[in-house]
């Protein structure tokens, strides 16, 4: 305990403030639009406020460059800097400057007060880059509640809609229900090892068997981070929140906070190397795969469908949480963080065409309203496409490589059965991505819809979107790297596991 | 190697797509797009035509070989290469595409943008296919083909697309994911997705044995599937009835061969004692597709769905060719292949160049049609009668050597799979009497026009091409041998090693 007690510096130094740069300037941008929103006339708000806060994540992404080049820990030995937290702080900031790019036409068209909304963005993704840099768990529980309450509200932000007051209001209570759990997960880690810093807990948890204590606080803390990442059986306010919230919202919350929570669940299963995780991820991987896909079969708002699709997109991920040995594991982060990109760019790109097409108080979400689309508005239609090709998974796309990685690494691991059960859920899963391409191309219109323009930031935020996704399937050496440095970092004691079972110049016995 | 032969699997991959990506430029002129569209893909084939004319026929292994990597960990590259086996498939895709351009010429008027774009880019995928000696590019290449299928099927075709489009795409979907998994577990366990290199050392994989049986089984699903190798062809007649004459054309003639080029390739390749040790029930199967497809193509009113069964007897002869392990078959099999993408790509054309006049496929609609459409007819006879297997045209020669093989395998397959010869003789030759002899039945078919120059130029080629494959068969034949050769060896040492313990 003293040994503990000396590390702990009281006054912060420069350093520290600059390894939490990228919290700090999107935090000042934040309170800059609420500021600005009193002072700027109604009609200019929306544009500028909107601007501002797109530099600010602009101003988000290049303090990560800064910050990138001093790793370390900060603030006591609460926040560490390395390149796993540069990924996810990165991709984070980079989901919400899409999602506002994404936001400008939608805050016009819906009537939304602009200033809070893009100051909650900000303010929420503050709260995740904090979840992905934090190794301290109260550190993390304050990162997870700050990004949390900011999207319970933007959840509601359709005031006038009935669904989406109560999307935000059933967020709210099961969310809150979940940190709560979460918080009693650390209380009671903190009871069997006398620490909250995952190091500690880590050292203390290793070669002595664990407590019983410590599965119980493992359990709850999974049963927080899986509710916030919609994994099965924490799954059941996915399809109504995302129905009800606001299209561009649904984008972001799809994808910044669930990457946010699966950082720290890739902290905490694989630093903690917490004990009798693997039945436990098993089952939650193939049950949320399944769940999600059979859900989503049935579906005819494409907003509730992509909802059971983020729910069988999590059961993918958690595959890659499946591993035991240290070297599977590396392979399993990696795997994990790049699904996490990869998903995040098909997805914020689908929903970015979503909301566009939607239109004023988004009556258009369902399947039939995509009908004729493929004539009416083809570039819009093609890029919706490519986005859920890419979520089925097929070649040239993010989502493919994602895919195929995870699946990769799980059967390097030997989990035979759960990548078949994964691969086959991946097969049935085409078919509802399928219905809204056949919806869009092969069947002719019903009804009226309107088609108007695509605006210039929701172009940009498609062709943001799109490059990205091409990237990670054509080109994915880059960007696998970096994920494959970091788990090295994350589980500095584990070897790469490159080699294969049999070693390359393998002797051809002769009959 | 010179400059040329190291790039030219790439260029001629490639091309393709960076018409399409060209084409997505354009402006909507459908006339400039067409011929567009024809220059890309003649200039693929006269770029195909340097691999036969450089191509060292006595050499073993692979050929043109490229081999980058491309992504560092996985282990993958872009492997490239082909050998007898893969030529001549590569020259068929790119033999048959610029037909497919011609005879949509007139027939897809709305979206031809798109309809362009799509048959570029599966054709490049196409090509991928047949090159790849990567496993992970191959399968790359294999579902890179679903999309363009797909939605040619389903955007421009008939009454039921929606349907049939959903129906093909899950079918072959779900089958090739059991392939993806074996694949998987081979790079699991070597470490290396390289085709030549897992060939040489599967052997040597220690929990091998016992998962050789599945892995075969895995990569055998999504082949039999594409093939399509009975009970799993339901998916093909549908398919082939409401795709476009185009896409029936490349479904036909390149598609299905991904499923048979897969087992030669894959199955036969990798798994040499688990394809002899599973031979028997596939060649039934084979065998009941033969029969079965034929005595179902007989009694079909629509013109496009008994050729699609066609393909099903058809390509049983494939499968039976490859199973039979003897020279004669697999060299055979080849042949049918070939064969039949040439003379099943013309049938094809040539209903859909009657479905463009009447709008209907329907055999009874027709009747007499000789009379008003005299040029047609005889295109249409001498196609049947590739088709058929008449001696000195191209169905005759692969038919007659995949039997061979398959006598010399077991007798009685030999016999069986003969009967396939005259079942097909029956369906072709009474389907083209009923459409082209005695009277005209129908007053509306008095005024078909005849062949329209765009058609003639379509059809044409492939006539010749059944004419010359029938009479010189040693020109493909010669550089398809030793390839089969090569293949054939590892069953050989497997059957040592069964008769000497």
């Amino acid at each position: 305990m003293t040994a503990v007690l000396a590390q702990v510096q009281v006054i912060p130094q420069a350093s520290d403030y600059i390894r939490i740069l990228p919290e700090l300037v999107l935090s000042l941008f934040g309170i800059l639009v609420m500021l600005l929103d009193a002072v700027i006339p109604e009609e200019k708000g929306p544009k500028t406020l909107g601007l501002i806060a797109f530099g600010g994540t602009l101003a988000g992404l290049i303090a990560t460059w800064f910050t990138s080049h001093s790793p370390g820990s900060a603030f006591s030995n609460t926040i560490r800097v390395d390149s796993f937290s540069i990924f996810f702080t990165f991709l984070v900031i980079a989901i919400a400057a899409v999602v506002i790019l994404s936001s400008f036409e939608y805050m016009t068209v819906q009537r939304i007060r602009a200033g809070e909304y893009y100051a909650l963005i900000l303010f929420s993704i503050v709260g995740m880059t904090l979840m992905a840099s934090a190794i301290e768990l109260v550190m993390i529980f304050i990162g997870l509640e700050i990004s949390s309450i900011s999207t319970y509200i933007l959840a509601g932000f359709r005031r006038n809609d009935a669904a989406s007051s109560e999307s935000s209001l059933k967020y709210f209570l099961l969310g809150s229900f979940a940190t709560a759990f979460f918080l009693y997960g650390v209380a009671l880690i903190f009871g069997a090892t006398g620490s909250t810093k995952i190091d500690v807990i880590a050292l203390k948890l290793q070669g002595a068997p664990a407590p019983v204590l410590v599965f119980v606080a493992m359990a709850l803390m999974f049963v927080g981070l899986g509710f916030k990442v919609a994994a099965a059986p924490f799954h059941v306010w996915t399809p109504d929140v995302y129905e009800g919230a606001p299209a561009p919202v649904v984008g972001f919350m799809s994808t910044a906070p669930k990457a946010a929570a699966f950082a720290v669940l890739l902290r905490v299963v694989f630093v903690v190397n917490a004990p009798g995780r693997f039945w436990f991820l098993w089952v939650a991987a193939a049950v949320s795969m399944t769940i999600g896909n059979v859900g989503a079969l049935v579906q005819t708002n494409v907003k509730r469908l992509l909802a059971y699709s983020s729910i069988a997109h999590a059961g993918y991920l958690l595959v890659a949480f499946a591993m035991t040995t240290a070297d599977n594991s590396l392979t399993g982060i990696s795997a994990a963080m790049f699904y996490t990109a990869a998903y995040a760019a098909m997805n914020v790109g689908a929903f970015a065409v979503v909301s566009h097409f939607a239109n004023a108080g988004e009556r258009y979400v369902t399947l039939e309203d995509y009908e004729g689309l493929g004539r009416s508005s083809p570039l819009l239609a093609a890029t919706l496409t490519i986005f859920l090709l890419s979520l089925i998974g097929i070649p040239m796309t993010g989502g493919f490589f994602a895919k195929f990685y995870v699946f990769s690494a799980a059967l390097r691991a030997n989990l035979i059965w759960l990548t078949l059960i994964g691969v086959l859920n991946s097969a049935i899963g085409a078919y509802y991505y399928l219905r809204i391409i056949v919806a869009m191309y092969m069947r002719e219109a019903r009804k009226e819809v309107p088609v108007t323009p695509i605006p210039f930031g929701l172009a940009m935020a498609l062709t943001l979107t799109v490059a990205a996704t091409l990237y990670l399937g054509l080109l994915p050496n880059r960007v696998l790297q970096i994920a494959q440095h970091s788990a090295q970092q994350l589980l500095p004691s584990a070897t790469p596991a490159n080699t294969a079972q049999i070693p390359p110049p393998a002797p051809v016995s002769q009959p | 190697m010179n400059a040329l032969d190291r790039h030219i699997l790439t260029l001629v991959t490639f091309a393709p797509l960076a018409g399409a990506l060209l084409l997505v430029l354009f402006p909507r002129r459908d006339r400039d797009i067409r011929i567009f569209s024809l220059v890309v893909s003649l200039l693929t084939l006269v770029l195909s035509l340097h691999l036969p004319v450089h191509f060292h026929r006595m050499a073993s292994g692979f050929q043109f070989e490229v081999d980058k990597p491309w992504i560092s960990r996985p282990n993958i590259h872009y492997h490239m290469g082909i050998d007898g086996i893969s030529l001549w498939l590569v020259v068929l895709t790119t033999f048959l595409t610029p037909l497919c351009v011609l005879i949509s010429w007139k027939s897809v008027h709305d979206r031809v943008k798109e309809f362009f774009i799509l048959l570029l880019i599966l054709e490049t995928a196409l090509i991928g296919v047949f090159t790849s000696l990567d496993l992970f590019l191959f399968y790359f290449f294999w579902e890179a083909t679903l999309i363009p299928m797909a939605l040619l099927i389903g955007v421009f075709g008939h009454e039921r697309k929606v349907y049939a489009a959903v129906k093909f795409f899950m079918y072959t979907m779900i089958a090739s994911v059991f392939m993806l998994a074996a694949i998987l577990w081979l790079y699991a366990q070597t470490g290396s997705f390289d085709f030549v290199y897992i060939r040489d050392h599967v052997g040597s994989i220690q929990s091998f044995p016992a998962a050789a049986q599945w892995l075969f089984l895995g990569f055998f699903i999504a082949f039999a599937v594409k093939v399509p190798l009975f009970p799993f062809h339901t998916w093909l007649p549908d398919a082939h009835v409401e795709a476009p004459t185009a896409g029936s054309v490349l479904l036909a003639g390149v598609l299905l061969k991904m499923g048979t080029y897969g087992m030669l390739r894959f199955n036969l390749g990798l798994f040499p004692e688990q394809s002899r040790h599973n031979a028997p029930w596939i060649m039934v199967l084979a065998l009941i597709g033969i029969i079965y497809g034929a005595l179902v193509a007989m009694v079909q009113p629509n013109m496009k769905k008994l050729i699609a069964y066609s393909s099903v007897s058809h390509l049983g002869f494939v499968v039976l060719g490859i199973f039979s392990f003897t020279r004669a078959g697999l060299n055979g099999a080849m042949f049918v292949m070939l064969a039949h993408g040439i003379s099943t790509g013309g049938l094809f054309m040539l209903a859909g160049i009657l479905h463009e006049r009447r709008h209907t496929y329907e055999i009874s609609e027709f009747g007499g049609l000789a009379t008003p459409m005299p040029a047609y007819a005889k295109l249409y006879l001498f196609i049947v009668l590739a088709s058929v297997g008449l001696p000195l045209l191209n169905g005759f020669i692969g038919e007659f050597l995949v039997l061979t093989g398959a006598f010399q395998a077991k007798p009685i397959y030999g016999i069986l799979g003969a009967t396939g010869v005259i079942w097909s003789a029956c369906y072709l030759l009474w389907m083209f009497q009923r459409v082209f002899y005695g009277k005209v039945t129908h007053p509306v078919n008095n005024s078909l026009h005849d062949l329209y120059g765009f058609e003639k130029a379509a059809v044409w080629p492939c006539a010749v091409v059944a004419l010359v494959m029938g009479v010189a068969p040693i020109l493909w034949l010669a550089s398809i041998d030793p390839a089969v050769h090569s293949a054939l060896a590892p069953l050989a040492q497997g059957i040592s090693k069964v008769v000497m313990p």
